[in-house]
């Protein structure tokens, strides 16, 4: 299994190297890959039928408790040969399609990494794997979608569909972090092992459903997250027919299935999904009625359909279930077969648009029997697997767990509505008369005729003999997620009964509807003003908001002043030390411990108090840098005071050398500089005098704590005996820290080349700024 | 003599911070000089200030007899005076250069890089 999954990934990787040889002729050799994995797949039937699962496991990072596991049972099994089977109809297409396309090779590669991540995606037992396909499956959508990269609209929607389906990623990777977390493991079989009811009674059950929700509601396009699939319709018509409506969007169903024996059952999970299928098959299959573009119809209508899906499988019911499976198997192959027809007369006319295509049976006649068949499939007519899905649906729909009623009543307005899509895109390009302006259109070459057909023959095969499918895909299906599979028994004939008759409702009021309603320009701008409250434009107007209020963010903190940035860094100090120190406000100094004051200290403080206000304001450059020398000298003072010859002597020097340099540097710069007004200095004199306070607080508090004399004790005590120095402060900085000693020496030695570097420096006449 | 150091140390702060604040280079130097100082003396004045005892071992001893001023700290603020004289020297002759390339003292006309001006 793992090399079939691989498979996809080599091929894309020898595309790199050998992409000429598939660019040209042989492009169409490239669906061998995904033929040969149908077979591949097809060959696991009988096993599947016999209830049997096959495993393979591999060991990737055992220390996480993530490996490479994956399982076939009879859910993965459908999907797979629903991803190769269309794969391989999609691969021969292109080939003609994008017909020495320059880029063919790039185009090949995207399609067989998707199809290879797809695989993994429905194969992985593994929940942190089955995350890395999915969002693998993303990535390659993004580059299919954003394709025809010279147009702006295509690159839009690409980043669209990543952004949305990217956030549905996070929630997946959160989603079954918290899973791992309740179960304590991440492989799905492992999960499925344990008593539901321990799951369902954590108490971060919920948060994995939302998440889980979060994720599949993204990736399958449901409300309110559907409007990048209309935007992804953008890319090449393979890939509209692949991913965005076969396969891909299709993930979040399956991650739904995969979950609903694990998570299902519960109420939240149950009324989230009938009530978000609802709204968003409804939502969208009404939206389906205002578009002129084809494809923008089939979007619409796919959306929808999803929608049924989710809904489907909320119920949670054996019917639903069954009802659920048929009707992936019925969409995949009437909606594929539509995109792929649509996708023909896009290229042979140049057109998509529905009000001017009519009459094309008479030039395109195989292209139009195939449509047509997806057509009465879509819209549920007899004898195609379509009536069988929508009689399953209604069934279903009929015995549902909640407000059944009102539920069946929205299910057979989107009929009607899908009917009307369906119609619309299968069969109003083909009647009428034929225009002049397409009298010319030639029919396109087998390889891009024969797909649609072989699918639409399949919608009529399975509708005559539906117990192909039952047993092969059907059962195992609905079994792996829980129901009772020995209950279903498909027919095309299911006798005269209520759903018979609303069935018969529906494909009537829907042909009137299509008869009635012609899909025009005029509706869709109608419509087109309501945009402005859509899903899309609220976040469009979210980013751009998003975008402004972070620019200015920037502007205002970050606007290149060095002053501005000391300003916020000390005021959110203030705030913040200031606003602890409040709640303690206590000062308990001892002050008989404290030294006494004597009179030529006093003498000192005063002379450095008065230097200090001397340097900070006096107008005269030289007299602020010889009071800032006094400043220095008079703490040199206090270091001899209080023990500290050795600090005492190099402050002295230091002090000394600083105010020779700045006295050699000063007489070449230019008059001292008092540019700020007087507000500007009140407000920093202000915060800087909080600040001082505040230092000023916190010394006296620390001083009021205990101190610890350990290490000096340490240092006391063997400087003789093992250093044998006797000055200690001497003896720490070249023995005890020497090494540190050496280091600051090498960045005095850095600073000083540094300084000569710059005074030697020769500067040209062009490096000045005139 | 604690209080009065504190207050000293806070108004060294103060002052520093003032200056980093004004628009002149060498007001911004003599501002990081300042907070330097009043660094020092915080560090010297939380590792407890002792009159006239510097750690230095007596003549004919090998270990202290009397109590002495803990040398951690003194080790510490030497360091950061050689250091910081290191970051002020280069300041400065920065500044000088500066000076000379762009003929002015004001942070603000010095925002622009050379594409821009």
């Amino acid at each position: 299994m793992i090399s079939a999954i691989l498979l996809g990934f080599l091929f894309a990787l020898l595309l790199v190297f050998a992409g000429k040889f598939f660019k040209g002729k042989f492009a169409v050799l490239s669906s061998l890959i995904p033929l040969g994995l149908f077979l591949y797949f097809l060959q696991f039937i009988p096993e599947i039928m016999e209830g049997k699962v096959v495993k393979e496991s591999y060991n990737w990072v055992p220390s996480f408790g993530v490996n490479l596991g994956f399982t076939l049972d009879g859910l993965s099994l459908l999907f797979c040969l629903m991803i190769t089977g269309i794969g391989f109809l999609v691969f021969a297409y292109t080939s003609a399609y994008l017909h020495h396309h320059k880029y063919l090779d790039r185009f090949y590669g995207y399609l067989s990494v998707f199809m290879a991540a797809m695989l993994g995606l429905v194969l992985s037992d593994n929940v942190i794997s089955l995350f890395t396909f999915w969002e693998l499956t993303s990535i390659s959508s993004f580059f299919l979608i954003g394709f025809n990269n010279t147009q702006e609209a295509s690159r839009k929607s690409a980043l669209t569909a990543l952004g949305i389906t990217g956030l549905g990623g996070m929630f997946l990777l959160a989603g079954v972090v918290v899973l791992g977390n309740i179960t304590g493991t991440f492989s799905i079989a492992e999960m499925l092992n344990m008593s539901p009811e321990l799951i369902k009674g954590n108490e971060y059950y919920t948060l994995a459903v939302i998440m889980l929700f979060g994720a599949a509601f993204t990736k399958s396009a449901q409300f309110p997250f559907h409007f990048w699939l209309p935007g992804a319709m953008k890319a090449p018509t393979p890939v509209s027919t692949y991913l965005h409506s076969a396969t891909m969007v299709k993930a979040g169903i399956y991650l739904v299935m995969r979950f609903t024996p694990i998570l299902g059952g519960e109420e939240i999970w149950n009324t989230t999904l009938i009530v978000v299928g609802a709204v968003t098959m409804l939502y969208s299959a009404v939206h389906s009625l205002f578009r002129t573009d084809l494809k923008g119809v089939l979007a619409y209508s796919t959306i929808s359909a999803l929608g049924i899906l989710m809904f489907l499988i909320g119920m949670g019911t054996t019917e639903s279930f069954t009802a659920a499976a048929v009707f992936i198997i019925v969409h995949a192959l009437y909606k594929a077969t539509l995109f792929l027809t649509t996708g023909i007369i896009d290229h042979q006319t140049g057109t998509r648009d529905v009000t001017v295509l009519s009459g094309l049976r008479k030039v395109l006649m195989p292209v139009g029997i195939a449509a047509i068949i997806a057509a009465i499939s879509s819209a549920g007519i007899p004898p195609t697997v379509g009536f069988l899905g929508k009689e399953l649906t209604y069934e279903a729909t009929m015995h549902a767990p909640i407000i059944a009623t009102v539920l069946l009543v929205g299910i057979v307005i989107t009929k009607m509505l899908l009917l009307w899509a369906g119609f619309v895109a299968g069969i109003k390009p083909f009647q009428g008369n034929l225009p002049d302006s397409l009298k010319d259109t030639k029919m396109p070459g087998p390889l891009m005729w024969v797909p649609p057909v072989i699918l639409a023959v399949l919608s009529l095969v399975f509708g005559i003999m539906p117990f192909i499918i039952e047993g092969s895909l059907i059962k195992p299906v609905v079994a792996t997620l829980g129901g009772e599979s020995g209950e279903i028994h498909l027919a095309l004939w299911h006798g005269f009964n209520t759903v018979f008759i609303l069935s018969l409702v529906t494909i009537t009021i829907g042909t009137i509807l299509y008869f009635v309603l012609k899909p025009s320009a005029k509706l869709e701008t109608a419509v087109g003003k309501l945009e402005f409250a859509s899903p899309k434009s609220l976040m469009e107007k979210f980013n751009t908001g998003f975008t402004y209020v972070s620019s200015f963010w920037t502007r205002v903190f970050q606007n290149g002043y060095l002053r501005n940035y000391v300003f916020i860094i000390i005021f959110f100090l203030i705030g913040m030390v200031g606003y602890s120190m409040l709640g303690n406000t206590e000062f308990n100094i001892d002050t008989s411990e404290l030294s006494n004051v004597s009179f030529y200290e006093l003498v000192v403080f005063i002379i450095m108090c008065i230097a200090i206000l001397f340097t900070v304001f006096t107008g005269s450059r030289l007299s602020a840098v010889v009071a800032m020398g006094v400043v220095g000298l008079t703490i040199c003072l206090v270091f001899v005071f209080y023990s500290a010859p050795d600090l005492a002597m190099t402050q002295f020097s230091i002090d000394t050398l600083t105010v020779i340099l700045f006295v050699l540097v000063l007489y070449r710069l230019p008059r001292y500089l008092k540019i700020q007004d007087h507000k500007m200095r009140i407000r920093d004199g202000i915060l800087s005098l909080l600040f001082g306070g505040m230092i000023a607080a916190l010394a006296l508090k620390v001083l009021s704590e205990p101190v610890n004399t350990e290490i000096g004790d340490f240092y006391a005590k063997n400087s003789y005996i093992m250093a044998h120095g006797k000055n200690v402060v001497n003896v720490i900085l070249v023995d005890f820290r020497g090494a540190d000693t050496m280091i600051e020496i090498s960045v005095l030695t850095i600073a000083a080349i540094g300084v000569f570097g710059l005074l030697k420096l020769r500067l040209k006449r062009t490096d000045r700024v005139q | 003599m604690e209080i009065l150091l504190a207050i000293l140390v806070g108004l060294l702060y103060a002052s520093g911070i003032y200056m980093i604040l004004r628009r002149s280079l060498v007001k911004l130097i003599i501002g990081i000089i300042l907070l330097g100082n009043g660094a020092n003396l915080l560090i010297f004045l939380l590792g407890r200030i002792t009159k006239g005892l510097p750690p230095i071992i007596p003549e004919n001893s090998k270990v202290f007899l009397e109590a002495y001023a803990d040398p951690v700290p003194q080790a510490l603020i030497l360091t950061a005076i050689v250091i910081s004289f290191g970051l002020q020297s280069f300041a400065i002759i920065l500044v000088k250069r500066a000076h000379k390339v762009v003929r002015t003292d004001d942070l603000d006309e010095m925002n622009a890089t050379d594409e821009d001006s």
